[in-house]
Order: C-alpha cells, then sequence, then structure tokens
C-alpha cells in the first residue's frame, strides 16, 4: 500500500455565509488548499479525484451531485467526483476514502472538500434536519434531537462520574480562548467561568438547552468549508508544501439506537476507531502531541479524550480541570477552538480537524501552536457515535 | 409666533410615566451592560448609531432600523405619544436600544429591538428590559408585540409563548400580533430577565454620553 500525505489545505471562515452558493463556498475552500500546495486548475491540473462531504446540500441547499458541480466550477475536469455522506462524520469519510483511492494505486492526488450551509433555514429546521440520522422508530419518531440525546448522555455520565456543570463550562472556556488565535473560527469572544455559571445573572445568560446542557455547553450551528489535497507521498515533490504523513485510519461503528448499546456512558466506536488508528499508525496514545476531538457538545470532549486513551476512564473531566488539556498542557484539545467555537458545519468538520493538525504539525499555528508537535489524532463523531473515524497525522521529518 | 403655536398644536398630550430605573447586566463575557431609559434630546445622537444599518437587508435590518429610526425622530419631534427608549452600552459604547409606547395605563406597545454587537444575547437583554417597563413598571396588563424578523419570531413569540391574538391591530401595520400578558411575562421572567439595581454611580457614568460603534459586524468593511 503507497503511503499517503497531505500537501495543501484550506479553510473558510466559518460562521454565517451571506450571498453565493453552496459551490461558491466549497469552492473558496478548495482553490485555497490547491494554492496552497501550488497546484494550477486547468490544463495539467493532475487531480484525479474529487471527494466532496457533506451531510445536507440536498435537503438544506436543494443541490445534488455537488461533486460534479464543483469539478467544473473548478475548472478540474476530468477528475473523477463523487459526494460523500456519513453524518458529521463525512469530513473523516471522505478523506478516508481519498486515502484509499491513492493508496490502492488508482489515484495520485485527491482532492477533499468538505462543507455545509446550514443557516439557511431556522435553527428548528436545522435541528430537525440533523435528528434524521438517528433511529427513524426507536429515536427520531418520539421528537428525539441531537441535543436532547446529548443531554440524556451528559446526565447519565455526570450520575456516573461526578462530572458536572462547571466542567462542562472549564471546556468551553478553554476552546473559546483557542478559537480566539484562529481567525477562521465563528465565535471569537471568550466567555467567563464565572460569569456562566456561578454570577447571579448565569441561569440568564447560560441558559438550559436541553437539561443538563446549556448554552455554553454546545456548539453553535455555522457555515463553513474545509479542504484538503492528498498525495501520494512517493509524487510529492512537485508540490510546494511538504507533506504531512496520513499514519493512520481507523473507523468503527455501532448500534443507531444509542438505547441499545451495552454501556451507555461509553462511546465504543470512538474507542475502536482510535485503536486501529493507532495500531495502523504503529503509535499510542502517548505518542500524540495534540488533538482535535469532536465536541458537538462539551461532554463529548471530556468522554472521547478517556476512549482514546489520554486519560482514564471518568478522569477526563478532572484532566479537563487541571488544564491538562489546554495548550501547554499534558495533550492540547481542540487548540482551533473545537466545534464549540470554530464551529461546526457538519460536512466540512472532518475536514476542519484535519486542516487544524496538518497546520500545528507545519508550525503554522500562530498563536495557538503547540510547541515542536510531530504528532496528532482526529476524531470525527458521525450520528450520535455510531459511525466514528479517527485519522492520525504525523510530521516526516527531513 | 403663529406658525410656532400651530406646531404646539400638533404635539401629543403626554401622560405622566415612571421612568425606567437604570440596571447593569453580567455577560458571559463578564462586561457589565448598563440599560437606562435616554432622554428627549438624546435622540438624536442615538439616531446617529442606526443610520447605518438602514440600508443592511440581512436579517431585515434595514426595515427594523428605518423604521427604529422613524419612530425615534417622531419622539424627538413631539409626533409619537408617550413613547420611550432604552439604551445597552458596554464600556460606554452603545450596543442596542428598544423602544415601545404607552397606550394607555393597561397597554404597552413594544416597537423595536435592534442590537448593534451580535452574540451576546444583548438583544434578548434589552427586549426584556421593555417588558420589565411596561407590566413591572408602568404596572400595564398587557404589551402587543409583532416581529418583522424570524429571530424576533423566535426569540418572542416561541420562547415568551406569546399569545396569538391577529384580531388586534399592532400600530406597526397588519402583521400579526402577539401579547405578552402578565401571566405570561410572570411565568417567564425568572428564565429571561437579568440584572442588578442600583447601578453604582461610576458604571453609570460609562453610560451617560454612549460612544456610537466605531464598526458594525453587520456591515462588513464599515468604519466609523
Amino acid at each position: 500500500m503507497r503511503e499517503v500525505g497531505i500537501v495543501g489545505v484550506g479553510h473558510t471562515k466559518f460562521g454565517k455565509m451571506s450571498g453565493g452558493t453552496f459551490t461558491d463556498l466549497l469552492s473558496m475552500a478548495a482553490v485555497q488548499a490547491l494554492d496552497d500546495a501550488g497546484v494550477k486548475t486547468g490544463l495539467g491540473h493532475g487531480v484525479d479525484q474529487v471527494f466532496v462531504s457533506t451531510m445536507g446540500a440536498g435537503i438544506l441547499n436543494k443541490q445534488s451531485g455537488i461533486a460534479s458541480a464543483l469539478v467544473d466550477y473548478l475548472n478540474l475536469r476530468p477528475a473523477m467526483a463523487e459526494t460523500i455522506e456519513n453524518g458529521p462524520a463525512s469530513g473523516a469519510s471522505a478523506i478516508k476514502l481519498g486515502y484509499m483511492a491513492i493508496a490502492s494505486g488508482m489515484c495520485d492526488c485527491v482532492l477533499v472538500v468538505g462543507g455545509e450551509m446550514m443557516r439557511v433555514v431556522s435553527g428548528w429546521e436545522g435541528t430537525d434536519f440533523v435528528a434524521t440520522m438517528l433511529h427513524p422508530e426507536a429515536e427520531y419518531n418520539y421528537g428525539l434531537t441531537l441535543p436532547a440525546l446529548a443531554g440524556l448522555f451528559t446526565k447519565l455520565c455526570m450520575d456516573k462520574y461526578g462530572i458536572t456543570e462547571k466542567d462542562l463550562a472549564i471546556v468551553a472556556v478553554k476552546n473559546h480562548e483557542n478559537a480566539t488565535h484562529n481567525s477562521v473560527a465563528h465565535i471569537q469572544t471568550v466567555p467567563n467561568l464565572y460569569c456562566i455559571t456561578d454570577d447571579e445573572d448565569a441561569h440568564v445568560m447560560n441558559p438550559y438547552v436541553a437539561e443538563p446542557l446549556r448554552l455554553y455547553h454546545v456548539c453553535p450551528v455555522s457555515d463553513g468549508a474545509a479542504a484538503v489535497l492528498l498525495c501520494a507521498m512517493d509524487k510529492a515533490d512537485r508540490f510546494k508544501k511538504k507533506p504531512v504523513k496520513i499514519a493512520g485510519i481507523g473507523q468503527a461503528t455501532d448500534t443507531h439506537a444509542v438505547a441499545e448499546r451495552e454501556v451507555p456512558t461509553d462511546l465504543l466506536a470512538v474507542r475502536l476507531a482510535a485503536q486501529m488508528a493507532y495500531k495502523m499508525a504503529g503509535l499510542t496514545a502517548q505518542d500524540m502531541d495534540v488533538a482535535e476531538l469532536h465536541d458537538a457538545f462539551q461532554i463529548l470532549e471530556i468522554v472521547e479524550s478517556e476512549e482514546v486513551g489520554f486519560f482514564k476512564r471518568g478522569e477526563g473531566h478532572i484532566a479537563a480541570r487541571n488544564g491538562e488539556t489546554k495548550i501547554g498542557g499534558k495533550i492540547p484539545i481542540n487548540t482551533s477552538g473545537g466545534l464549540k467555537a470554530k464551529g461546526h458545519p457538519l460536512g466540512a468538520t472532518g475536514v476542519s480537524q484535519v486542516v487544524e493538525i496538518v497546520k500545528q504539525l507545519r508550525g503554522e499555528a500562530t498563536g495557538r501552536q503547540v510547541e515542536g508537535a510531530k504528532a496528532g489524532l482526529c476524531v470525527n463523531f458521525g450520528g450520535f457515535g455510531n459511525n466514528v473515524v479517527a485519522t492520525i497525522l504525523t510530521k516526516e521529518e527531513a | 409666533m403663529i406658525v410656532d403655536k400651530m406646531e404646539q398644536s400638533l404635539r401629543p398630550v403626554e401622560s405622566p410615566m415612571v421612568p425606567y430605573p437604570a440596571k447593569y447586566i453580567t455577560m458571559a463575557t463578564g462586561e457589565k451592560l448598563v440599560i437606562r431609559q435616554i432622554a428627549r434630546e438624546e435622540v438624536p445622537h442615538i439616531l446617529e448609531a442606526v443610520k447605518p444599518l438602514m440600508t443592511v437587508a440581512a436579517d431585515f435590518y434595514d426595515i427594523v432600523a428605518s423604521r427604529l429610526y422613524s419612530e425615534l425622530l417622531g419622539y424627538y419631534r413631539y409626533r409619537v405619544k408617550d413613547e420611550y427608549c432604552l439604551i445597552g452600552t458596554i464600556d460606554g459604547v452603545l450596543v442596542g436600544l428598544v423602544n415601545g409606547r404607552m397606550v394607555d395605563d393597561k397597554v404597552g406597545m413594544s416597537y423595536h429591538t435592534m442590537t448593534l454587537k451580535q452574540g451576546l444575547r444583548i438583544g434578548a437583554q434589552l427586549f426584556a428590559a421593555k417588558m420589565e417597563y411596561h407590566l413591572d413598571f408602568l404596572n400595564q396588563e398587557e404589551v402587543w408585540v409583532v416581529a418583522e424578523s424570524p429571530n424576533g419570531f423566535k426569540r418572542w413569540m416561541i420562547e415568551y409563548e406569546l399569545e396569538s391574538r391577529p384580531e388586534t391591530w399592532h400600530e406597526l401595520g397588519g402583521v400579526p400580533t402577539y401579547v405578552l400578558t402578565k401571566a405570561l411575562w410572570e411565568k417567564h421572567k425568572s428564565a429571561k430577565l437579568a440584572g442588578r439595581r442600583p447601578v453604582k454611580e461610576e458604571l453609570l457614568k460609562t453610560a451617560e454620553n454612549p460612544i456610537l460603534p466605531e464598526t458594525y459586524s453587520q456591515i462588513p468593511g464599515y468604519k466609523r
């Protein structure tokens, strides 16, 4: 199997896009990634395949066949093109497929673009759309939404491990602080821990969204796109930037209905996906210098940090309290701001996580750089943990 | 002179209204939002903050800003009866405003809510302060509300479970009218209304001559 690296990254500002089409949004990230790698569109572009990851283009933007549209828009014809959908893990799935296409020898160069334009609908419509990935008969039909499910999950974890609302807020404040050093992050303000937890006005300024989850315990709804250009490591010389190696990829699934899980507070697919990625990379959790974990809800960052092996079960929140997940801590998590503050355009998120780790490994994460970072882990979480992709990137020494 | 007398005759007869006592709210960022009522003579200065948004179509800022401008001008020029305006400032900078008027001793007419600094729930707090003024200080029985943007509909009609009363004609036109009754206010007040009184003199002083925002997130590239 051939080795695969990333030679170009692109990322639009996450937030609310005003004007433009979904294709415009994707193309902005794609052009950045191509430019970063020194690839010109048009004749002789050398891109064999384009994968576009999106969960909602067909529903929210009434646009299907988006990969075909993007290839033409970017003048990358006659590259092969497919649209990939795996819920909020679509981005990492598309990168995995790009990896497979190159590793197999079918392609030398693959462009992966993830994006979502979600703010074209109301919050309620958006919430309902996201909830369509839940079990249609056991969950969705009963009005269950992702925030509601996360609220139930959080309550179970609180009861079992002593996690508090304040612990969730600690994680949120950390991620918001990181986001202020990331110009593409959706939210650029930092909440004050006391003011969102203990102040007299806190219950109004930080209200419940799905008890015990409060406003500052959940990610915003964002538009945005991110892109990476993958290439065969043995063909990387023609690009402007030195490749960052995709050292390991793991993916695992779990029961569709959360209630059917043996231990409902476990995120088994996260654990299995991470183990698979470590094995493929020949590395362990202790070898990771930085991580982007899927914190659509702050409880997920805590539990995922345990499932991927950074902390013992039930101790992730204590590590967060002790600052071990901050930049400068034992294992900095979500240096980009995470989904919490950078934003969560579903189809873009998995790609965006990889972009952040590439920047960290290149030493380009200005203001939030983890010094000497050589290996990083991404966890992209689909459904409510029923389809998870873990990706490990490493810096190749000269 | 006759012209002055004619102009005087055009002015509405003002009813006595207890002033809205200033308060402050600790925002999620730790910043202090001071909410206070402005005097009529402060209106021209405040209008300068509204003006740039009158052509911003996104999120219906254009209609809200244009109407708010006209309403406040009507207040300043004595063409609206019993109107008031509350402003919000953070570190002395104007971050939002709301207005309305007292129809009679029972009914309040909510006009507009405009947030200049987005992302901190300032609009939600200014709206809550407006409802507080009508129902807790003017002791009215209900406030009539309409929404001109989906954001407003979400924040007021849905979150406060406002009573739909389409047969009631709000002064902002024939759009559907909703009503915040005293009972609904009491139901939602504890979750929606924040703030403390009195405001320390030094904090209140920062809100005295509000600084107009230099930039607007709604208008990329704008610089005052």
